[in-house]
C-alpha cells in the first residue's frame, strides 16, 4: 500500500528594504507598537501608495537568480478583505500579472532517514509576486481588548510560489532551505525566521501512483524547518489515515501546533474569501526595461549552485561538502578566503613543480583541509556558542595562518585545536599563539631519536614482548614517546623512528 | 469687491486698498448671515481663517505676495486639511480631524490663500444633488427650493452666493461641471493626472480629479496654476512641465473648430437647456468659430459603464472606513464582525451603501468578467470615440446637464433618474479628458443653464481661452442670484 506525497510551497520573504513598499516609513523590526505607522500605514483618508523601487529591484534579483522570466509589465491588484490589521481593507498584491514568472531552483536533498544517499533535484517555481505585509493583532495585553500594531503593515514581501514538485518532507525542507539560502545570498531578505522574515505555507496532498492529484490542505505560516518537517509528516499520515479509514480529505487551511505536533483546520474552503481582486487604480502598471534588468543583473553575486559546481569540479570536493560550504554566502566567503590564503603561502604545492597538475593538486589539498575545518571545528564552535556564521569571530586570515602551520608540520592536529580555541576566545594570529604556548612540533630527528631511545631503555620488558610478536604494544610506545616529548613530537616522524628502533 | 475677479482682488490686496483680514471678514460675515439657510459650508473656523489672513497681510507687506495671496477660498470637504474636521459629507468621518494637508490644500496654503471653510458635498462625492450629505442638503441660491447639483454642491452654492471668492471641487462623473451648471458658475475638471489626488478622499480613483470652480474662466486659470503640477506622492500624477493656464486667454477664436456631438442633443435633453446651448454655439459662430458635426457613438454606454467601474473602485476605497482606527464606530457591538457591520451600516448613508453593494457585486467571483472587464473594454471604446472626434475638431461643446436645477427631494427616490443627470459629463471622466461648464443663459424656471466645453488631453489653456472669449462677449457669468 504505497502513497505518493505531493507538496508545493508558498514562501513569504520580507524584502530587506529600509522603508515600506508603498511609503517612506521604516521597516525596522521590534520598534514600539505603531511608531512606524505613518499616514499610509494607517490608511488615513486620502493617502496614496508610491512604489518603492528597492523592493522591485529585489524581486528582479530573485527572478534572475532563479532563471525566471521578468515581466516587462506587471500589475498591482487589490485583494479585498476585512481584518483589523489590514488597515485599507485590502492588501496590495499582484494577481494575474506577477513581476516574476516561471523559474527553477536546484536543491540538494539529504534524506531524513535510512541510508539513502543525498541527491539533487530541480524544483520549478511557478511565480513570485510583490505585495505588502499586514500589521499584527496583539491579543491579551489588556482585558477583553485586541490591540493593533501597524509597524509591519506595508513591509514589502515577495511571495514565491512553487509547483507541487516535492514528494517528501525532506524535499520540502531542502527546497525551503535552499530558498532561504538564496534570498540571503543575493541580499534581498535577512532570512530571520523568528522575526517572521521568511514564512512558509505548505500545500500537502496524497494520492495513489498514477491517480490524479488528491485534495490538498494548506499548512499556514511555518517559521522553522524543524516544524515544517514535523507538520508535513503529521499531515501526510493524517491524510493517509483519513482516506484509508474511508474518509475524505477536504480542502482547508490548517495550522501546525508545535506543542502537540499536530495540525488542525483553521477554515474550510466553504468559508474561503472572495477577495474580489482588481487592478489597483492608484498604481500604474510596473514596467521593467531591459536596461533596468541588466543593471540589476550586474549586481548579482555568483550563485550557490554555480559555486557548488565549481567547488566540485575545481577542488574535487564531494557534492555534500560543496553544499555545506555554500549554505551561506559568509561560509563560502570564509572558505574561499582561507583557500586563497593557503595557496598564497604555497601550501600543497608539490615539490616537483614540473607535474602538470601541480596547481590543481594544491587547490584540492588546500580545499579539502579548509572544508574539513569549516565543517568540523568552526561549525562545532559556532553551534556551541549559538552563533551564526556571519558572527564568526575568526577571520579567513587567522584560520589560513593556522592551517598553513598544520600543512608545513609546525603544529600537530592536537596543537592546532588548541591554537584554534585560543584564537576563538582571545583572538590573535596563529604564529604568536604557537610561540606563546610552545606548541611547535619537534621535527628535529636527533631529538626524536633521543626520546625514542629513552623510552626503549626504560621499557626493556615491553620491547622484548613487542619483538616476540605483540604488535599491539606499538601504540603504547607511541603514547609514551609523545608524552616524553610533551606532545610536541611530529607524529609521523616519531612513528617512523619508533618502528625502525623497535625492529632492532 | 465680492464681484471682482481674482486678479482684481489680488491687485487690490497688493495695492493695500483692502487687507486680507478685511476681505476675509467680509466673507465670514456673509457666511454667518447666509450659510444657515444655504448650508454650503460644513465647517468654518473663523479664528484659524483670520490667522491665515493675517499671515497673508504680512506676506503682502513683505512684498512676497503671489497671485492668490490673501484671497479667501472655500475648500470642498473631500480634501484633508491639517487641524480641520474633514468629513467628506459622511457621518463616518464626523470626528475626523485631519493630521495632514492634501496636495491641493498645501498648494493653496503655499500660495498664501486663505481657507474660509470646508464646503458641503454629497457623501463621499456620491450624488448629483448634494442631498446625500450627512450634514444636510445644500440650497441653490437661485431658488432655495432647488438643489445646487452635486457632488460639489456646497462649493457651487457658496460661489453663486458670494460666500467665497472661489472654491475647489472634485469631479468623478460630473461633480464639478453639473453643480457649476446648476448654480450658474464656471468649473473645470482638468485632464486626469494634472492635479494630484494626494489627500483627496478617494471615491473612484481612476476617475477622480480635482479642479477649480469660480465665477469666470479667468479665475479658474489662476486657480489651476496653483493647483496643477506633478506630485510624487500620487503615482497617477503626471510629470509635465509647469504651464501658465492663463497664457492663451486672449487669443481670438477665428477658425476654432467646435465639434457638436449629435448624441448630446437627442432625447432626454430639456428644450430650454437645448435652446440656451444652441444660442451659445451661435455666439461662438459670431466669434469666427466653425461648427463640425461629430458623433460619439459609445457615449450612450457611459452611464452603465460608470455605474460598474466607479462603484467597484469605491467598494474597495471605502473599506478603510471600518471603525477600527478613526471615524465612526458603532457604540455597541458583540464581536468584530458585528462592529464592522454596525459601524458601516450606521456610518454610511443609503446611496453610499448602495454603491458599495453594486461594487462588491460586480467584482465578485464569477461576475468580474461580465461586469468589470466588460466595462473596462467599453471604457476604452468611449475614449477612442473622442480620439476620433478630435481629428476633426478642437473642442467639443454641448449641454452640461439635461435639465436645470431640480427641486429638493424630486429625484430622491429614483436613483436611476438621478444618475441620468450626469449623462453628458460621465464620458469625459471615463476618457480622462478635461471638461468644463460655463453659464450660458437661463431655462424656463429662470434657473441657470451650463455650456459644457470638452477639450483634448492637456488642452486646458485652450478651453479656458474659449470660455474666456465667450465671457467677454456675454454677461451670463456675472449674473448673481437675487437676495444674496
Amino acid at each position: 500500500m504505497t502513497w505518493e506525497i505531493v507538496i508545493g510551497l508558498e514562501v513569504h520573504t520580507q524584502l530587506s528594504t529600509n522603508t515600506k513598499i508603498f511609503s517612506g516609513a521604516s521597516t525596522a523590526f521590534g520598534a514600539e507598537p505603531n511608531t512606524q505607522a505613518d499616514a499610509v500605514s494607517l490608511a488615513l483618508p486620502g493617502v496614496l501608495p508610491v512604489l518603492n523601487k528597492g523592493a522591485v529591484e529585489r524581486a528582479i534579483k530573485f527572478g534572475l537568480a532563479t532563471g525566471a522570466h521578468i515581466a516587462p509589465r506587471s500589475v498591482f491588484a487589490r485583494k479585498n478583505y476585512f481584518y483589523p490589521d489590514l488597515p485599507k481593507g485590502y492588501q496590495i498584491s499582484q494577481f494575474d500579472l506577477p513581476v516574476v514568472g516561471q523559474g527553477a531552483l536546484t536543491i540538494q536533498v539529504e534524506p531524513l532517514s535510512g541510508n539513502a544517499k543525498p541527491y539533487e533535484k530541480t524544483v520549478r517555481i511557478t511565480r513570485a509576486h510583490l505585495e505588502e505585509d499586514a500589521g499584527k493583532s496583539v491579543h491579551g495585553e489588556s482585558q477583553g481588548v485586541t490591540g493593533v500594531d501597524l509597524n509591519r503593515a506595508g513591509t514589502p514581501l515577495l511571495e514565491i510560489v512553487s509547483e507541487p514538485d516535492m514528494c517528501s518532507a525532506a524535499e520540502a525542507v531542502a527546497y525551503a532551505k535552499a530558498l532561504h539560502t538564496l534570498v540571503r545570498w543575493i541580499g534581498i531578505c535577512d532570512g530571520n525566521m523568528q522575526e517572521g522574515s521568511f514564512r512558509c505555507d505548505v500545500n500537502v496532498s496524497v494520492r495513489k501512483p498514477g491517480q490524479p492529484l488528491g485534495t490538498r490542505r494548506e499548512i499556514k505560516n511555518l517559521n522553522s524547518f524543524k516544524f515544517m518537517q514535523q507538520a508535513i509528516d503529521y499531515e501526510v499520515q493524517w491524510q493517509i489515515d483519513t482516506i484509508e479509514n474511508g474518509g475524505k480529505v477536504h480542502q482547508a487551511t490548517i495550522l501546525f501546533n508545535p506543542d502537540t505536533g499536530e495540525t488542525r483546520a483553521m477554515r474550510s474552503k466553504e468559508d474561503a474569501h472572495d477577495y474580489r481582486y482588481f487592478p489597483d487604480p492608484d498604481l500604474l502598471p510596473l514596467e521593467i526595461s531591459e536596461e533596468w534588468k541588466e543593471q540589476v543583473r550586474a549586481t548579482l553575486p555568483e550563485l550557490p549552485h554555480a559555486k557548488q559546481a565549481r567547488y566540485v569540479s575545481n577542488y574535487a570536493l564531494s557534492p555534500s561538502d560543496a553544499a555545506v560550504l555554500t549554505s551561506s554566502r559568509e561560509t563560502a566567503d570564509l572558505f574561499e578566503g582561507v583557500v586563497k590564503h593557503l595557496l598564497s603561502q604555497g601550501v600543497g604545492i608539490l615539490t616537483s613543480p614540473e607535474t602538470p597538475s601541480a596547481e590543481a593538486h594544491a587547490g584540492q589539498f588546500a580545499a579539502k583541509l579548509v572544508a574539513n575545518w569549516i565543517s568540523g571545528e568552526v561549525s562545532a564552535q559556532l553551534n556551541r556558542d549559538g552563533l551564526d556564521i556571519a558572527q564568526c569571530p575568526i577571520t579567513a586570515q587567522q584560520l589560513g595562518g593556522m592551517l598553513t602551520r598544520i600543512a608545513d608540520g609546525t603544529i600537530s592536529n592536537s596543537g592546532a585545536k588548541e591554537v584554534f580555541r585560543t584564537m576563538w576566545a582571545e583572538g590573535g594570529e596563529a604564529d604568536a599563539i604557537i610561540e606563546a604556548k610552545g606548541l611547535k612540533q619537534v621535527s628535529d630527528s636527533g631529538a626524536i631519536e633521543a626520546i625514542v631511545d629513552g623510552v626503549i631503555a626504560a621499557n626493556a620488558d615491553k620491547v622484548a614482548e613487542y619483538r616476540s610478536g605483540k604488535d599491539k604494544l606499538f601504540g603504547f610506545f607511541v603514547g609514551a614517546a609523545m608524552k616524553a616529548s610533551q606532545g610536541k613530537a611530529n607524529p609521523a616522524q616519531l612513528n617512523e623512528v619508533l618502528k625502525k628502533k623497535l625492529a632492532g | 469687491m465680492i464681484e471682482s475677479s481674482l486678479s482684481q482682488m489680488g491687485a487690490a490686496l497688493r495695492a493695500k486698498k483692502i487687507s486680507s483680514v478685511e476681505l476675509t471678514q467680509l466673507y465670514l460675515d456673509r457666511i454667518a448671515q447666509l450659510n444657515p439657510e444655504l448650508n454650503a459650508y460644513i465647517t468654518t473656523r473663523p479664528e484659524a481663517t483670520l490667522a491665515q489672513a493675517k499671515a497673508a497681510d504680512a506676506r503682502i507687506a513683505a512684498g512676497t505676495a503671489e497671485a492668490l495671496t490673501g484671497i479667501p477660498f472655500g475648500q470642498k470637504d473631500i480634501f484633508c486639511a491639517k487641524d480641520w474636521l474633514t468629513t467628506c459629507g459622511s457621518k463616518m468621518l464626523h470626528n475626523f480631524v485631519s493630521p495632514y494637508d492634501a496636495h491641493v490644500i498645501s498648494q493653496f496654503n503655499n500660495a498664501g490663500a486663505v481657507n474660509l471653510g470646508k464646503t458641503n458635498m454629497d457623501e463621499f462625492a456620491m450624488g448629483s444633488s448634494n442631498e446625500t450629505s450627512h450634514y444636510g442638503s445644500v440650497k441653490n441660491p437661485w431658488d432655495k427650493a432647488r438643489v445646487p447639483g452635486g457632488s460639489s454642491g456646497g462649493t457651487a452654492s457658496a460661489i453663486a452666493a458670494r460666500l467665497c471668492a472661489a472654491a475647489t471641487g472634485t469631479d468623478t462623473g460630473g461633480s464639478i461641471r453639473q453643480p457649476a451648471a446648476l448654480c450658474g458658475i464656471s468649473g473645470l475638471k482638468p485632464t486626469y493626472g494634472v492635479v494630484s489626488r494626494y489627500g483627496m478622499i478617494a471615491f473612484a480613483s481612476s476617475l477622480d480629479q480635482a479642479g477649480p470652480m469660480g465665477r469666470n474662466a479667468e479665475d479658474l486659470a489662476l486657480m489651476l496654476n496653483t493647483m496643477a503640477g506633478f506630485d510624487e506622492r500620487d503615482s497617477t500624477s503626471l510629470q509635465r512641465d509647469k504651464e501658465d493656464y492663463a497664457r492663451d486667454l486672449n487669443k481670438p477664436l477665428n477658425g476654432l473648430r467646435i465639434g457638436i456631438p449629435k448624441e448630446f442633443f437627442a432625447e432626454g435633453l430639456g428644450s430650454d437647456v437645448a435652446k440656451a446651448v444652441e444660442a451659445a454655439i451661435a455666439e461662438y459662430k459670431k466669434m469666427g468659430a466653425v461648427i463640425v458635426d461629430i458623433s460619439l457613438p459609445n457615449t450612450r454606454l457611459s452611464i452603465p459603464v460608470y455605474y460598474v467601474l466607479a462603484p467597484a473602485e469605491a467598494s474597495s476605497n471605502l473599506s478603510r472606513f471600518d471603525g477600527v482606527r478613526y471615524g465612526y464606530r458603532a457604540p455597541e457591538y458583540t464581536d468584530l464582525a458585528d462592529m464592522y457591520e454596525k459601524s458601516r451600516a450606521q456610518g454610511f448613508g443609503a446611496e453610499v451603501q448602495r454603491r458599495i453593494m453594486i461594487g462588491t457585486y460586480v467584482l465578485s467571483h464569477g461576475y468580474y468578467d461580465a461586469y468589470y472587464l466588460q466595462a473596462q473594454k467599453i471604457r476604452r471604446l468611449i475614449a477612442q470615440d473622442f480620439v476620433e472626434a478630435y481629428k476633426h475638431c478642437d473642442v467639443i461643446m454641448g449641454p452640461t446637464s439635461p435639465s436645470t436645477a431640480f427641486k429638493l427631494g424630486e429625484k430622491g427616490d429614483d436613483p436611476v433618474q438621478m444618475y441620468l443627470s450626469d449623462i453628458y459629463t460621465i464620458a469625459v471622466n471615463l476618457a480622462g479628458l478635461p471638461g468644463m461648464s460655463i453659464p450660458c443663459g437661463f431655462g424656463d424656471n429662470n434657473m441657470p443653464v451650463g455650456l459644457q466645453i470638452i477639450g483634448n488631453y492637456f488642452d486646458e489653456a485652450r478651453m479656458l481661452n474659449v470660455a474666456h472669449q465667450y465671457q467677454l462677449a456675454t454677461d451670463w457669468h456675472s449674473r448673481a442670484p437675487q437676495g444674496i
